[in-house]
């Protein structure tokens, strides 16, 4: 057959594309949420007309992003199903759950009060609406954490048994599914970095109109609060991404492994973690590096003695577990894309404290390639978080749940390469069309800038607000 | 009672609450060069299901995941099995989800005539297809030992089949323009009545074939029963709509819905997919489902989680009881 029509490695890049384009738009959904709740907070609470003039701003990006997180989403919940149908046999009395799990719990809660609050401001008292926002971004950081927790089933397989007569994986605990360490470890470090990569927005935003000196009265304290966000965020991510570390070493020791490329097993000094190396293209030998000793063996054990074990000894040891096979991930790959997501979110939590250090008491930097930086802040924490997923997928492979079931065996038998080539074009396609009109659509909203406040009653002082149509 | 049992009659309920709720979103979608005379009239039209359609189209989302939690091998076989129609769904899905956004972020006509467009077909395909897909459930389809779907695209494409589509088309259309006559004031009210009139003698000659078609050539006594009373319900719900009361007209139609699905469900019974080529290889309520104990799980918050679903989605609809006139639409800010 001929190899560009291979349903494995078609499905594979339709998930992964269609995945990393989902999740462009839930870091947005989740984290906007939040920052329009906490401005529109600040508003019911002072009355001030800036505060309402950022909700509306910032609420007007975010359901731009809105609309296409919930489409593109419906996308993953069928593709189990579509391309992965021997893998959802395999796995849907345990996987099936957290996801039933999440559409009655979270997604319908997001849905429905979302939609409150976009038409619900003439309908509804202050504080209800003020409400309807805050339940949304309950549903959403709900959602978040059950499809972590499914997705941490893939990564650590924990709750089952294998029922032998139905060649597949029952749950035996729904409680110890829920509470999978990976996910418990997964969840603050994706919730924190979707708070990043709004804050990140916000920064890129507030700094464009302060760079033009416009918008001041709004965009000044904008930005105070995505850099002090940035800087929260930032630290708790880290915090987690470390616990998340740990849990991983336990679980994948071998996507550690990967994601530092150690070929062999490292104890104390030895174990180090490499900034940066300059190799043979597959990584196994090593031209140049500039290596902290001890740091890898504190990331993955939290002594500065531990040992690492490394891709030869596990790959060894799978084959005596599972047979004969290669179970070592695309090095190159994880090792970069680890590198980047750290790089990327300790670079700009430095931005964050920077910024808050300039922007001090007032102060406004006069250079111009200060404020270019801190445009920059949006898309290199979108990148982080992008290749954080492609380091956390990819080091799972050649597994799709780690240890159970081989990708290659996940695929849906029953569906040809052409088929699946016919979906891959036509999903990169209209979801290139999308990004591209979804892009200028933000950057229209964001160049106008926020509209001027309501028009506040003579005799309540009360904010009027238009009727929200589409 | 056999929690498979249960789940095989919550999933119908999943995809009735779809049905019923996204189906007039679709039939609005398709009544705008119906009923849309200019811009104003079409926005109209939009705004009657702007603050619900998200809240309606995740019911399939949730009957989706629902399916894959309660019957893996179900939605395996039907997801994989119906795999580019299922595209063709999503496709227009996300075309007019993104649409109904995206229209009113211009002022140019251009700009909204193409997301008019996108509204349209984005509606039109899932009405039918989905009808499609569950009248080749309940056809039959050939499947081989692993119950993987063997048929071809063409398989899915019989006369039957097409018949299913066309019916669930109309039947959306009419929901949706009998919900336009039940939410707009003015003139487009009165239009959206005759209209209802109009496509509802077609729709009553089309799904009383389909649902007679269904009970001659798959149907039990209790699907008959539940098909007639479906037939029952539509024409009452064309009466109620001639003499101009919409809100039993809108209920009726509802049921309606409600009901064909029962019957197709009901026809199925104790088959989930039955395979056409060798009864050994069907899908069944029994080999399809999960543990017992995943089942228990889920129906726990299914039986929590639902009324209090029910009871937040019925407030929303309450919130945007009122009618929308062209008036609204002048007095908005954008």
């Amino acid at each position: 057959m001929n190899e560009w029509l291979d349903p494995l490695l078609l499905s594979r890049w339709q998930f992964g594309l269609t995945t990393m384009y989902h999740f462009i738009f839930v870091p947005l959904t989740i984290g906007m949420a939040l920052t329009v709740a906490i401005f529109q907070t600040a508003w019911v609470r002072t009355d001030k007309a800036k505060y309402l003039q950022l909700t509306h701003f910032f609420g007007k990006i975010f359901l731009i992003n809105v609309a296409m997180g919930v489409v593109t989403g419906i996308v993953q919940e069928f593709q189990f199903g579509m391309n992965w149908s021997d893998y959802s046999r395999f796995v849907g009395d345990v996987f099936g759950a957290p996801l039933a799990f999440e559409g009655i719990v979270a997604f319908f809660l997001e849905a429905t009060f979302i939609g409150l609050w976009i038409f619900g401001w003439d309908k509804l008292p202050k504080k209800i609406h003020l409400g309807t926002i805050w339940m949304t971004v309950v549903g959403s950081i709900a959602s978040a954490y059950f499809i972590l927790a499914a997705n941490a089933f893939m990564q650590n397989p924990i709750a089952y048994t294998i029922n032998e007569e139905k060649g597949r994986a029952e749950l035996t605990s729904i409680w110890e599914l829920l509470t999978n360490p990976i996910a418990l470890a997964a969840f603050p470090h994706t919730i924190f970095a979707c708070f990043m990569v709004s804050a990140g927005l916000i920064i890129s935003v507030a700094a464009w109109h302060l760079y033009r000196n416009q918008h001041l009265e709004t965009m000044r304290p904008a930005l105070k609060f995505g850099l002090w966000m940035m800087v929260i965020a930032g630290v708790l991510t880290t915090l987690a991404g470390d616990q998340l570390g740990l849990a991983m070493v336990d679980a994948q020791p071998m996507k550690m492994a990967a994601a530092e490329a150690l070929y062999h097993t490292a104890t104390g000094a030895n174990a180090s973690f490499s900034v940066f190396t300059l190799g043979t293209p597959d990584g196994v030998h090593e031209l140049f590096s500039v290596r902290i000793p001890y740091l890898l063996s504190f990331l993955s054990t939290h002594t500065f003695d531990g040992t690492v074990e490394g891709i030869n000894n596990l790959q060894a040891q799978y084959v005596t577990l599972y047979g004969p096979g290669d179970y070592t991930p695309t090095i190159w790959i994880t090792y970069w894309a680890f590198r980047w997501m750290i790089g990327l979110g300790l670079a700009h939590m430095l931005v964050a404290v920077v910024g808050l250090w300039l922007t001090r008491g007032g102060r406004s930097p006069q250079r111009t390639w200060v404020w270019k930086i801190a445009i920059l802040s949006f898309p290199m924490s979108l990148l982080a978080m992008s290749v954080g997923w492609v380091f956390t997928e990819m080091g799972r492979q050649p597994w799709l749940v780690f240890g159970l079931m081989r990708t290659a065996d996940g695929v849906s038998p029953g569906v040809t390469g052409v088929e699946i080539l016919i979906s891959l074009i036509v999903f990169t396609l209209l979801y290139g069309i999308l990004a591209v009109v979804e892009f200028k659509l933000i950057l229209k909203a964001v160049q106008k800038g926020p509209d001027d406040a309501p028009v506040q009653d003579a005799e309540s002082g009360a904010h009027q607000h238009a009727v929200t149509v589409y | 009672m056999d929690l498979t049992i249960l789940w095989f009659w919550i999933i119908a309920f999943m995809f009735i609450g779809y049905f019923v709720l996204d189906g007039f979103d679709f039939g609005v979608g398709m009544s705008l060069p119906f009923l849309g005379r200019d811009d104003t009239d079409r926005r109209v039209l939009i705004n009657t299901i702007g603050p619900v359609w998200d809240l309606n189209e995740t019911w399939v989302i949730v009957a989706g995941a629902s399916l894959f939690a309660a019957f893996p091998e179900w939605y395996a076989t039907m997801f994989s099995g119906f795999y580019l129609p299922l595209l063709l769904i999503l496709v227009a899905l996300i075309l007019r989800g993104v649409s109904f956004e995206y229209r009113h972020q211009r002022p140019e006509s251009s700009w909204k005539k193409w997301f008019d467009g996108l509204i349209i077909v984005g509606s039109a395909v899932p009405a039918f297809l989905w009808g499609v897909a569950f009248a080749n459930i309940v056809r039959g389809v050939k499947l081989n030992a692993n119950h993987d779907y063997i048929g071809t695209l063409f398989d899915l494409l019989n006369p039957y089949a097409l018949l299913g589509g066309i019916t669930t088309l109309l039947l959306f259309f009419v929901h949706g323009v009998v919900f336009v006559s039940l939410k707009t004031e003015g003139d487009i009210r009165m239009r959206a009545r005759k209209l209802a009139t109009k496509a509802g003698i077609v729709t009553i000659v089309a799904a009383a074939t389909f649902l007679a078609w269904t009970t001659l050539a798959y149907g039990t006594v209790a699907s008959a029963l539940l098909a007639a009373l479906a037939a029952a319900l539509l024409i009452a719900s064309f009466l109620a709509n001639l003499r101009g009361a919409e809100r039993l007209a809108f209920a009726l139609m509802a049921g309606t819905i409600g009901l064909v699905v029962l019957t197709l469900f009901a026809s199925l019974f104790p088959d989930v997919m039955p395979a056409s080529n060798d009864p050994a290889n069907s899908l069944t309520i029994a080999n399809a489902s999960s543990s017992t104990y995943t089942l228990g799980v889920i129906s726990w918050t299914a039986l929590i989680g639902m009324p209090v679903i029910l009871l937040y989605q019925g407030w929303t609809y309450w919130v945007f009881r009122k009618r929308i006139g062209r008036a609204h639409i002048d007095l908005a800010a954008h």
